[in-house]
């Protein structure tokens, strides 16, 4: 178990290495970047839109709930929705989500062509398979992630100015006046910081399990739900520290 | 012209190739054979140094393969070609862009040079304009193996590798594409090495052929000399072509 965990995260640490090799022709290399920001990023808007809508909804829901107290002012629930959205939410119950999504897709697709010798074939062309794949998946990754979860924020704010009105539990000028209460800014950039890193864990966790696959399909199966289950752990423990870091 | 010294190689301690050498011409049909499991692919695979000999020596024209530096290994894996068992399209590229694929990467030609140098390719096997556009998914295995020698002679390789070209086609497709390789090997005067246990392959293009056996080399002769061998393993090995000779006597 333990030589286990130190056997990959050697192997990690010199698969990333590879990363960072210079890639073959640049113009080859930003297309790839553009493909990999539509299918990962452009193709997640829609799941984080309604996941966020739904999730807000129901947290203003909950928020207003347990705020049910005379001498707590209405909007007040506007400000504590706001905070869990943007602090935590949005962050990192989005990546953990996007980790299943994404995640499985990349190392599905990596694995698949591990298995099929897509991957000895370009290695046999002298192309660097990893720069060549996985690279472009990995800036993709840091650059649409932040983006979407900007995305989430907003939507999930709107979500529960929607519930808040529609329940009658937060009338709308309450909510509008309770999220611009004691804003503080540094919280976006916390929740940006987070998800960019999160970004970068799963691209790689998920790249690598796919890279290393060895046999047929079953395999190619275990390795997303390896991915899925490694990434999900290491999110939740690097989340734990910068919050105990810099929030503390 | 490729030249194995006794290789050898390991998997996590049980070793596959047990110190094979062999000689591999230029503008020969150079075959590997032996039954499934006897260690074909993984001889192919350290030949070409996609798996790294644990002893011995492969020489390319010379060059030892483990005494090149990384840089000049990344240009001689531009002479070669490699023709996989499952062909090895990049799925999410279309016939003509996999086929333009070597060109894009590893040369300066304007898009319209390597266009036409891929079509050229594609001509060469037989590829029609209206596969250009379909990706790997939607053609059959034997258009697939076609393709990709097309992309495995794209950039004009002087080392061809092919494991295993014609298992899942039917024998017609076969022999055609045997025949395919066996030309250009001729025409480019490439070393061309084929892993094979098709006996169909054996007889009509086996123009060098060295025969393993639990990665060992049992024997080494040419199709008009491989009916005589005196090797137990082999005889058996061949024995369903022998069967269907005498019948026919
Ligand atoms: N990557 C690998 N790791 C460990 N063992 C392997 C690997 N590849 C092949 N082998 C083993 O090497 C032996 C020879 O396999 P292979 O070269 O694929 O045979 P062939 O191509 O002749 O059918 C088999 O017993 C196989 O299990
Ligand atoms: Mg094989």
């Amino acid at each position: 178990m333990v030589r286990s965990f130190f056997f990959h995260l050697g192997r990690y640490v010199l698969f990333l290495r590879q990363m960072f090799r210079r890639p073959e022709k640049w113009s080859i290399f930003g297309r790839r970047i553009v493909v990999e920001i539509e299918k990962l990023g452009v193709d997640s808007l829609g799941i984080v839109v309604v996941i966020s809508l739904f999730v807000g909804a129901v947290i203003t829901i909950q928020t207003a709930t347990n705020l049910e107290n005379p001498f707590i002012p209405r909007y007040s629930v506007g400000t504590a929705s706001r905070e869990s959205i943007l602090l935590e939410f949005s962050s990192t119950i989005v990546c953990l989500i996007l980790a299943g999504k994404i995640g499985s897709n990349i190392s599905s697709e990596i694995g698949t062509m591990r298995i099929t010798e897509q991957i000895d074939a370009l290695e046999i062309m002298g192309v660097n398979s990893v720069g060549y794949l996985v690279s472009p998946k990995v800036i993709a990754m840091i650059v649409s992630v932040p983006i979407l979860v900007i995305f989430s924020m907003f939507i999930g704010i709107v979500g529960g100015w929607m519930s808040g009105g529609y329940t009658g539990l937060v009338p709308s000028d309450d909510y509008i006046h309770g999220i611009q209460v004691a804003f503080r800014p540094y919280y976006v950039t916390y929740s940006l910081v987070k998800s960019t890193l999160f970004a970068f864990v799963i691209s790689t966790v998920a790249s690598y399990w796919g890279f290393y696959v060895k046999g047929g399909a079953l395999e190619v199966g275990r390795a997303s739900t390896k991915t899925v289950v490694t990434s999900s752990i290491v999110i939740l423990i690097i989340n734990l520290l910068i919050t105990q870091i810099w929030l503390n | 012209m490729i030249e194995a010294i006794e290789v050898r190689k390991q998997f996590s301690g049980r070793e596959i190739i047990h110190g094979v050498s062999a000689l591999f011409e230029s503008g020969k049909t150079n075959l590997i054979i032996g039954k499934s499991g006897s260690g074909k692919t993984v001889l192919l695979k350290t030949l070409v140094g996609l798996y790294g000999a644990d002893s011995g020596d492969i020489l390319y024209h010379g060059r030892s393969l483990k005494s090149l530096s990384q840089q000049q290994r990344h240009s001689l894996r531009q002479e070669i070609g490699m023709l996989f068992q499952g062909s090895a399209l990049i799925d999410s590229l279309t016939v003509e862009e996999n086929v333009m694929f070597p060109l894009d990467m590893f040369t300066d030609m304007s898009h319209d040079e390597r266009r036409r140098r891929a079509r050229a390719c594609l001509d060469r096997v037989n590829i029609q304009s209206e596969a250009y556009k379909l990706f790997s998914s939607e053609i059959s295995g034997g258009m697939q193996k076609r393709v990709a020698i097309a992309r495995a002679i794209a950039l004009k390789p002087r080392y061809l590798f092919c494991d295993e070209p014609n298992s899942g086609l039917d024998p017609l497709t076969a022999s055609v594409i045997d025949r395919l390789i066996f030309d250009i090997t001729k025409e480019f005067n490439i070393t061309t090495i084929i892993n094979t246990h098709d006996m169909n392959s054996v007889m009509s293009i086996g123009e060098h052929i060295i025969y393993i056996d639990s990665g060992n080399k049992e024997w080494e002769g040419s199709r008009e000399t491989i009916l005589e061998a005196d090797v137990a393993t082999l005889k058996e090995f061949l024995s369903p072509l022998s069967n269907a000779l005498s019948h026919k006597a």
